[in-house]
């Protein structure tokens, strides 16, 4: 335990120093959520208020930003600049590591969950979320789901020049098609087959339901459901596919 | 002995990386791993630090079997890997102290980072530290948890002549504090200077092993050479006295001068590349 603090408290001064997760990952979500409601912020969205569909849109921005592609990027950069490797030499056990840094990812996804209500509720007089207790349930399950992908992806990505370019293509078009901005039906059927099956989708729909609707999350048990399974397909291709030496051997 | 190796293989993809190495090393040893590109020292070593798997053979590090030695065993050894990459955002002294709490009993920080001499940097970030000195600081984070035994792959690569006469100084006290030192180079001044022994890699096998001044024994002691008809000859010898006396006897008796007349024992140097020519060629 007194491991697992020393490192999470590392961590968590590293992750606070680095601009670039600061800017992508962090602000840019809520930079996005303050351009568009204000520009479609006051129209209707899927019987929601704009800017309230658009608040639960940017939650899952944030987290698939911090916990999919921020995590994704850093462990492969780390991987392959021989961070990851160092650390095999030293008596970390790497459960430990690993949990530091998931744990670091929730950290940081729940204060900005935290920052794009308030930022809500200050600027588009978005009301306080219903069912508080099943919503941080459901946040909480997103970035543990995100976060699981996102450590199965590094072992897919080779190269740390290649990681942002991969993570991107696959999570900014699955911003676009599970509803972060815009309602699916708005897009072709067979982009919203696509977002069917992909978990953003679902996650995005939990959210509203709970923080717009006042669902609790046990009424939901379907979107939990798909979303705890995406997260076990990330977890089954992390465990085969993680790696701790780069690959240029 | 802090390390034993015996008939150590390793193949990738049907190549043999390393066929057949044995060596030992004792307690407080310095010793070198001295060979060209490609004959096998990172393969070796990196068996002996844990990352790799072996094909064949044995292997003992601090009595321990690497491909299965635990947490404990990590506590005990230091590696200096032969990339150096580290947190950017962090400092030197925060870099250290990070590692340091990986550590049941760390040396102290400030000792470190005085060790190896980044005193005037330990607050400078990772990020804006030369290469030389980035290289000192992985010293110092394999240092910092106060191993027995120390693993160096490459540790001067790429340095100026000055910067490597640094490196060399910190690496010979880790030999008076008591530690043992692997380390790989394929700088043949650097083993002649730092090691007690030397082994000399060529293709994955040892072709040479003992005390660097021995090593000049591994070749014909003697070399006698001079010009002929504008041919330049050249004599190995284990008896230059019967040689250059029967070589002068037949240049009298003939009128001639041996042109260019040199009698010499052969460098350490020679020896290496003589041993190693074939990567050479």
């Amino acid at each position: 335990m007194r491991l697992f603090l020393h490192e999470l408290r590392g961590e968590l001064r590293i992750y606070t120093r680095s601009r670039e997760l600061a800017f992508f990952t962090f602000l840019l979500p809520m930079i996005l959520f303050l351009l568009l409601g204000f520009a479609y912020g006051d129209e209707e969205v899927g019987n929601l208020r704009g800017s309230d569909y658009l608040l639960a849109g940017t939650l899952g921005y944030g987290v698939i930003a911090t916990a999919f592609a921020g995590l994704a990027i850093v462990l492969v950069i780390r991987r392959e600049e021989g961070i990851l490797k160092r650390l095999r030499s030293t008596p970390l056990p790497a459960p430990t590591y690993l949990t530091a840094v998931l744990v670091t990812t929730m950290i940081a996804f729940l204060v900005q969950a935290v920052c794009i209500v308030a930022l809500g509720m200050a600027v588009f007089d978005a009301s306080f979320p219903h069912r508080i207790g099943s919503l941080a349930i459901a946040l909480v399950l997103g970035a543990i789901s995100f976060a699981a992908l996102g450590v199965g992806l590094t072992g897919l990505v080779r190269r740390a020049e290649g990681a942002s370019a991969v993570v991107n293509a696959i999570y900014f078009p699955m911003l676009f098609i599970s509803g972060s901005f815009f309602e699916r039906n708005t897009f072709p059927g067979f982009l919203q087959a696509v977002a069917d099956v992909l978990p953003l989708t679902y996650f995005i729909r939990l959210v509203t339901d709970i923080m717009l609707r006042g669902d609790e999350i046990w009424d939901r048990l379907g979107d939990v459901a798909v979303l705890a399974a995406w997260g076990l397909v990330g977890a089954v291709v992390a465990t085969r596919r993680f790696r701790w030496v780069p690959h240029e051997d | 002995m802090s390390v034993v190796v015996n008939d150590l293989r390793k193949n990738y993809g049907g190549i043999e990386a390393v066929r057949g190495v044995s060596f030992e090393i004792g307690a407080g040893e310095i010793f070198g791993l001295l060979g060209p590109n490609g004959a096998g020292k990172t393969t070796t070593v990196e068996i002996l630090e844990g990352y790799r798997s072996r094909d064949a053979g044995s292997v003992t590090v601090l009595g321990e079997d690497p491909a299965r030695a635990g947490r404990s065993w990590r506590e005990r050894i230091g590696v200096v890997l032969q990339s150096s990459a580290m947190y950017q955002s962090l400092s030197v002294t925060e870099s250290l102290a990070f590692f340091a709490g990986y550590y049941k009993h760390p040396r102290r920080v400030d000792e470190v980072v005085e060790l190896v001499g980044l005193e005037e940097k330990k607050d400078a970030f990772v990020r804006t530290l030369s290469g030389g000195q980035k290289r000192r600081l992985d010293l110092g984070l394999a240092l910092i948890g106060d191993p027995e035994l120390v693993f160096l792959d490459e540790p001067t690569t790429g340095f100026d002549p000055e910067a490597r006469r640094r490196a060399w100084d910190t690496i010979a006290s880790l030999g008076e504090l008591g530690k043992t030192v692997l380390l790989t180079t394929h700088y043949l001044d650097e083993a002649e200077r730092l090691c007690d022994r030397v082994g000399v890699l060529r293709n994955g096998q040892i072709v040479a092993l003992g005390r660097p001044a021995e090593l000049t024994g591994a070749l014909p002691p003697t070399e006698i050479r001079f010009r002929r008809d504008g041919q330049e000859v050249v004599f190995r010898t284990e008896e230059p006295t019967r040689v250059l006396h029967e070589l002068t006897a037949e240049a009298l008796a003939a009128g001639q001068e041996l042109e260019a007349l040199e009698v010499r024992r052969p460098s350490l140097e020679e020896v290496y590349l003589s041993l190693t020519q074939e990567e050479h060629e």
